[in-house]
């Protein structure tokens, strides 16, 4: 296969009320098998997914919260999440899941995978990206 | 130039099976390549034989199928999303004990790695959907 | 890149956040509801014209004659495309990020 393309998902939509917060992560944790470079993007209504203490039982709809922390066993490590999505949310880094990943390069160091970027930095991150997809 | 496309909705309730399929068109008619058609989500419902649309409306699922002849398209429609909204081939039926099948012709159900590999293969992706 | 908008933005955010995130010289490409961010004297039309000064902005004939818009609605400088223009912008930008 020639060189690895840059994947980037971009997650919008809030968890919950529509489908596409879990099948998005579905996509992700299959493509990973792929060997492509692959990183998660977190904007708008699409941070609401990583906040901590989601507890579904009383909707009797499955909790899949608890999926983002395989990602970093899937070596998908690179989970940008807006700044000004979080502040226009009054959410901070601390109401969101601390999700790690191991550096086998770094002695297996456990790291986070969670990267509050701003605006700018995620245009820039965008424009590297060769195939964009949105859930 | 060798496209693939993904599409997110299902037909009528979103306009996006409708301008995925124009898109296509066309990609087709300015002799473009369309490496594979990605049905995804809700998506995966274009993928029915068992639609009865009014008479004097496009029928979204045979337009599908035509084109796929015409142009001997790959349609993919999503394996795990399938399941979930009951789409169904003779293999899936069988598999998951249902008593019968919808799989509309020229539609085929695989896993989402189909997606992934759309990607790589293609230069260009685009999604339609909500 | 080429980015494309299907959401009206008195629907959705999506127009805001594209404008948001995109960069200088980009293509955006407005097509289904997201036609009616290309209308002129809208409380969105200041965002798109303040665009229109460094990215090119298009919309899809079909989409605004379908919802019964004619070009003399629409935001000067804003460019209407068919289907065959979509495939043209496809092509020329390497990457395309379609915001839904």
């Amino acid at each position: 296969m020639s060189k690895a393309k840059k994947f980037m998902y971009i997650n919008r939509h809030a968890p919950c009320g529509t489908v596409y917060a879990v099948e998005g992560l579905e996509v992700v944790l299959i493509g990973a098998a792929f060997e492509q470079d692959v990183c998660m993007a977190f904007v708008g209504d699409g941070v609401f997914q990583l906040k901590q203490d989601q507890d579904t039982a009383d909707t009797g709809m499955k909790n899949f919260s608890p999926a983002y922390r395989a990602l970093g066993d899937y070596e998908v490590n690179r989970l940008y999440v807006e700044r000004e999505s979080l502040e226009e949310r009054g959410l901070t880094e601390d109401d969101l899941m601390p999700l790690t990943w191991e550096d086998e390069d770094d002695d297996w160091a456990e790291k986070p995978s969670i990267h509050i970027v701003d605006r700018a930095q995620l245009s820039d991150l965008i424009e590297e990206q060769d195939i964009l997809l949105n859930f | 130039m060798k496209f693939s496309v993904m599409v997110n909705e299902g037909p009528y309730t979103h306009q996006a099976s409708d301008s995925a399929y124009q898109f296509i068109r066309a990609a087709l008619s300015a002799g473009h390549e369309i490496f594979r058609v990605f049905f995804y989500h809700d998506g995966v419902n274009n993928g029915t034989r068992l639609t009865t649309p009014p008479q004097d409306d496009r029928h979204i699922v045979n337009r599908w199928s035509e084109l796929a002849s015409e142009h001997d398209l790959d349609l993919v429609v999503c394996v795990a999303a399938a399941q979930r909204r009951g789409i169904v081939d003779p293999d899936e039926a069988k598999r998951n004990s249902k008593d019968g099948d919808n799989i509309a012709p020229g539609f085929r159900i695989s896993g989402l790695g189909q997606l992934i590999e759309a990607g790589i293969e293609s230069d260009r992706l685009l999604v339609f959907g909500d | 890149m080429l980015h494309t908008v299907n959401k009206s933005p008195f629907e959705s955010s999506s127009l805001k956040t594209c404008l948001s995130l995109v960069r200088s010289g980009s293509d955006v490409l407005l097509i289904e509801d997201g036609v009616y961010g290309a209308l002129a004297g809208s409380t969105h039309s200041p965002l798109v014209t303040e665009a229109l000064e460094a990215l090119r902005v298009y919309a899809l004939e079909p989409d605004l004659k379908a919802r019964g818009l004619s070009g003399d609605r629409l935001i000067p400088g804003i460019e209407v495309v068919g289907y065959d223009g979509f495939v043209d912008l496809a092509c020329t930008n390497d990457k395309i990020q379609n915001w839904l």
